[in-house]
């Protein structure tokens, strides 16, 4: 017993391993709940792009006012809707959206470690936006992860019921004359927001597995929507402290560490799920 | 179902206009032509049968209907007003359209129907689920509330989307091909419920590949193809001279010793093997689950 303890306190003694701790736990609960939407409305890859979209504003806020949050998250959320009117511009154009997606995307994304090349410290810097670097978290980043954080929660439970028709049909959201080019920008602007205040925890290049694995998992789990976004938010915060420990034991790197937890957990649930695991369907298919 | 409709927005109703008004409605995708020059009014209660081959424009009517695309030219009016202020106009999918495995059980999506009269912000209230479960029994499906909808025979998932439309306190219900893939067990539990809501005045619009089921039990029935080639009773509509106009390509009039027989080719939808195929599909579906 007194080992276990031991296991769990001494990372607790380190200042960085608990503002780490506490940022992987809100950025886990805020990127699982709003995962479920992009899980269910098949954004998976929308959101992976604008993940590396915003690279080139993040660049130009840091190059120009060095760590400050507001202006990477400016320079960010810029960036962001640069990329998302490009995309919607090219697929106007008769090509097909996942291909607009993936045009923008890495054009945004190299644009963005071009501008980063051009400073001194360019390898460093760059690691920490592509994969994170969760145990650099300040006391000033943690209250504005738990304020924007908070935000995007409280907008998703406030227009629950608005998100929920315009993602399961468009077509009533549309006869009900609810606001259906504001909610669908809404739950974009929401995605940005995400992205820039998980920056920090997992990276650029990590960030997508956030969005997605937890609400993935849960999604074979359950079969009502509340339940899907309070199992995935769990998942997710599990997986931000279990990864943590990890890396902090076998000293691997922070983001991928989480990540790979996010994806065991996936994995769990792909194979044993009682309702459309992979042994129930084995034996489904047996009979 | 008074003149006003609910807090939550809505034009006021000007009950001496026809439920629905369509003048010289045309719709083109990309210069092709889909619908040309329709007009016709409906009154309040009328129950239409909207027929014609695929390709018709059947759905695209709808949609005009429903106020989700605009048309080209011409106006739609909801009792006297644009459709678009309207929210007393519900529209119930084809099945193929709606993502069954979506996490939401019976209750949740008849509330959908709810939403805009919730209001922004709004949560729902004990009398808002309460009027929900009255709706659900009244299509026969409250037993089934709390089931996944995905979980539901085809003729019961049919049910709750016409409960949704009720729950939406609709006056005009549009129902793209609700009658496709069912057996005759459900086709007959769905006009049962439609019969009930002719006793709650409720104005119906429905596409169908099924003749004979047009013919018999719809007041009005609507020949399309393109244009409006026909809008009447059974024995105006079913002529020969309107059906080889609406059916060209699919059917074939011959004249025998007792009267005129028709041929047809019932493509996509309404096909008895049609049917067959999607319960087929529909069980390997559920296998897959």
């Amino acid at each position: 017993m007194i080992d276990w303890l031991s296991f769990i306190l001494i990372p607790l003694g380190y200042g960085f391993m608990i503002r780490g701790l506490i940022a992987a736990l809100m950025v886990g609960v805020v990127c699982a709940v709003l995962g479920a939407y992009i899980v269910l409305r098949g954004m998976a890859f929308l959101g992976d792009a604008l993940a590396h979209a915003i690279l080139p504003g993040v660049a130009v806020g840091y190059l120009l006012a060095g760590n400050n949050p507001a202006w990477l998250t400016i320079g960010a959320l810029v960036a962001g809707v640069v990329t998302a009117l490009g995309i919607g511009r090219i697929s106007r154009g008769g090509l097909k959206e996942d291909t607009a997606i993936g045009v923008m995307f890495t054009g945004m994304f190299a644009l963005g470690i071009a501008l980063i090349s051009t400073a001194r410290s360019y390898t460093v810097d760059l690691a920490h936006f592509l994969f994170g670097n969760v145990l650099g978290v300040s006391d000033r980043d943690l209250w504005l992860t738990g304020i924007f954080g908070g935000l995007v929660i409280l907008t998703i439970l406030a227009f629950y019921k608005e998100f929920l028709v315009i993602s399961f049909d468009p077509v009533l959201a549309k006869t009900l004359r609810l606001p259906v080019t504001f909610l669908n920008n809404l739950l974009l602007l929401l995605i940005a927001v995400t992205i820039v205040l998980s920056l920090q925890t997992v990276g650029v290049a990590l960030m997508a597995a956030m969005l997605v694995t937890p609400a993935a998992t849960a999604y074979l789990l359950t079969r009502r929507l509340p339940v899907m976004m309070a199992l995935a938010a769990t998942i997710g915060a599990m997986s931000g402290i279990i990864g943590l420990y990890l890396s902090f034991y076998v000293n691997i790197a922070s983001g991928p560490a989480i990540v790979l937890t996010c994806t065991f957990f996936f994995l769990l649930a792909f194979v044993f799920s009682p309702r459309q695991g992979l042994i129930i369907r084995n034996q489904k298919g047996q009979k | 179902m008074d003149i006003v409709l609910g807090i939550s927005g809505g034009v006021e109703h000007d009950l001496s206009r026809p439920i629905l008004e369509l003048k010289e409605v045309s719709v083109r995708f990309n210069g092709v032509p889909a619908l040309d020059q329709i007009s016709f009014q409906l009154q309040k209660g009328e129950r239409v049968a909207v027929i014609g081959p695929n390709g018709a424009g059947k759905s695209t009517l709808f949609n005009v209907i429903a106020g989700v695309l605009p048309p080209n030219q011409g106006q739609v009016k909801v009792y006297g007003n644009i459709p678009g202020e309207h929210i007393c106009i519900a529209y119930v999918p084809q099945r193929s359209q709606v993502d069954w495995r979506f996490p939401v059980n019976v209750a949740d999506v008849v509330m959908m129907g709810r939403v805009r009269k919730l209001g922004l912000l709004g949560w729902p209230k004990p009398g808002d689920w309460k009027y929900v479960h009255e709706m659900l029994e009244l299509v026969g499906m409250n037993y089934l509330a709390r089931r996944q909808i995905g979980e539901l025979s085809g003729g019961q998932q049919q049910r709750v989307f016409i409960a949704r439309a009720l729950a939406q306190e609709a006056e005009l219900i549009l129902m793209d091909e609700p009658l496709t893939g069912l057996d005759a067990r459900s086709q007959e539990e769905i006009f049962s419920i439609l019969e009930k809501l002719r006793q709650r005045q409720v104005t119906l619009m429905i596409a169908t590949h099924d003749l004979n089921l047009a013919a018999e039990r719809f007041d009005r029935l609507m020949l399309l193809n393109e244009r409006l080639l026909g809008f009447g009773h059974a024995a105006e509509v079913f002529t020969p001279d309107l059906l080889s106009q609406a059916y060209s390509g699919h059917m074939r009039l011959i004249q025998t010793p007792n009267g005129t027989m028709m041929i047809s080719d019932t493509c996509c939808g309404g096909g008895e093997t049609e049917g067959r195929k999607e319960r087929r599909e529909e069980r390997k579906e559920k296998r897959d689950d």
